[in-house]
């Protein structure tokens, strides 16, 4: 069985694809929106923080972030590759993309680690 | 109504011109005319060496596809009065080497299409004395609507996968793998696997979805195509995790 790459990186792509199709316009609605405006009750600054200080929390989260970074780096990946047609930089393209949508994860993996 | 209306036929008559052109034809306007009609009539009436496929004209054989301002369409089932008031243009499909006129060399959608294994695969063919495969109306539906592909390759023309990357297999190819693989009688599943689990199978396509609209049948090659992305990385994921129940 050869070990492509491609089943994992789509993988990641399409579960980064769902998670910002659903959640996101809902995470979004509700913290950017919904809080600030004060349609729901309980979205203190303290209540907000103490959820995120929960290590279930934290593990979702993420997971969400690094997910939407990778649908990121697939996306732009075949947009610069077929879009623009660079196959000449095909490698270079890989490497910048998920490199920097790895790079991202450890951050937030950082983030998300010294946040307790 | 108009009393005739203007094609615009792409000519290539290889002994004479070094490049495709293009000849204008007037047509009588009929309003029940397709235009593989006007095209059979100006092979009958105007210029009997116009060359172009067509058998069925039904939309059934799959012959008569080609690009018509531009789109590709089963030029049988394209009425002339969609097209109003022209000039239409009509042209071979696209991503196919032309041969003659309107004659593309399809030879590579072929040679694709027999490396999916179009047919059922079975390790061991039971013995006639004990009757014919069963299936329920359920296991006919789970593949039915992939096994409507008539081979017409509009939908090679419409992907821009396929003109970037010619070596891609393409969504015929992969929507009638699928229709052998949701076959419950087929047993060919791992060896489709290993050809569309490449990079020039299901990996090149991006999901432009071009292949759906275009499709004349319904089939939906698009969708089939994500649904064997979803099957190959299952299959991926399997073979990682369990390295010790590998072939």
């Amino acid at each position: 069985m050869r070990r492509s790459r491609e089943p994992f990186l789509w993988a990641l792509f399409s579960g980064g694809g769902m998670a910002s199709a659903l959640l996101l316009p809902a995470i979004a609605f509700l913290l950017w929106i919904a809080v600030p405006l004060g349609w729901v009750e309980g979205g203190s600054y303290e209540t907000l923080f103490a959820l995120v200080r929960h290590p279930l929390v934290r593990l979702v989260l993420f997971a969400l972030i690094s997910l939407f970074l990778f649908h990121w780096a697939h996306r732009l990946r075949y947009t610069l590759y077929d879009g623009l047609q660079l196959y000449h930089l095909n490698q270079l393209i890989a490497v910048v993309t998920y490199g920097i949508a790895s790079f991202m994860t450890v951050v937030a993996a950082y983030i998300l680690w010294v946040f307790a | 109504m108009p009393e005739t209306i203007t094609l615009e036929v792409q000519r290539y008559r290889p002994e004479d011109e070094a490049e495709p052109v293009f000849e204008r034809f007037d047509v009588p306007f009929r309003a029940d005319w397709m235009v593989l009609d006007a095209l059979n009539y100006i092979k009958d009436n105007l210029d009997g060496t116009l060359s172009y496929r067509w058998a069925c004209r039904m939309g059934v054989c799959g012959s008569c596809g080609m690009m018509v301002n531009g789109q590709p369409l089963l030029t049988c089932a394209t009425y002339l009065e969609r097209l109003l008031p022209g000039p239409i243009r009509v042209e071979p499909l696209k991503g196919f080497p032309v041969i003659r006129d309107l004659v593309g060399d399809i030879t590579d959608f072929l040679e694709k299409l027999s490396r999916v294994k179009p047919w059922i695969v079975r390790e061991e063919e039971k013995p006639l004395a004990e009757g014919e495969y069963l299936q329920t109306p359920e296991q006919l539906a789970d593949y039915e609507q992939y096994s409507m592909c008539i081979n017409c390759m509009l939908c090679y023309a419409a992907c821009p996968i396929y003109e970037l990357e010619p070596d891609f297999i393409g969504p015929a190819a992969i929507a009638i793998a699928q229709r052998y693989n949701l076959d419950s009688r087929d047993e060919g599943v791992q060896e489709r696997l290993d050809v569309l689990s490449q990079h020039d199978g299901i990996w090149a396509c991006t999901f432009v979805g071009e292949c759906s609209v275009v499709c004349p049948k319904n089939v939906d090659p698009a969708g089939a195509i994500q649904r064997y992305k979803v099957a190959a990385t299952a299959d991926w994921f399997k073979s990682v995790l369990t390295p010790w129940a590998n072939r």
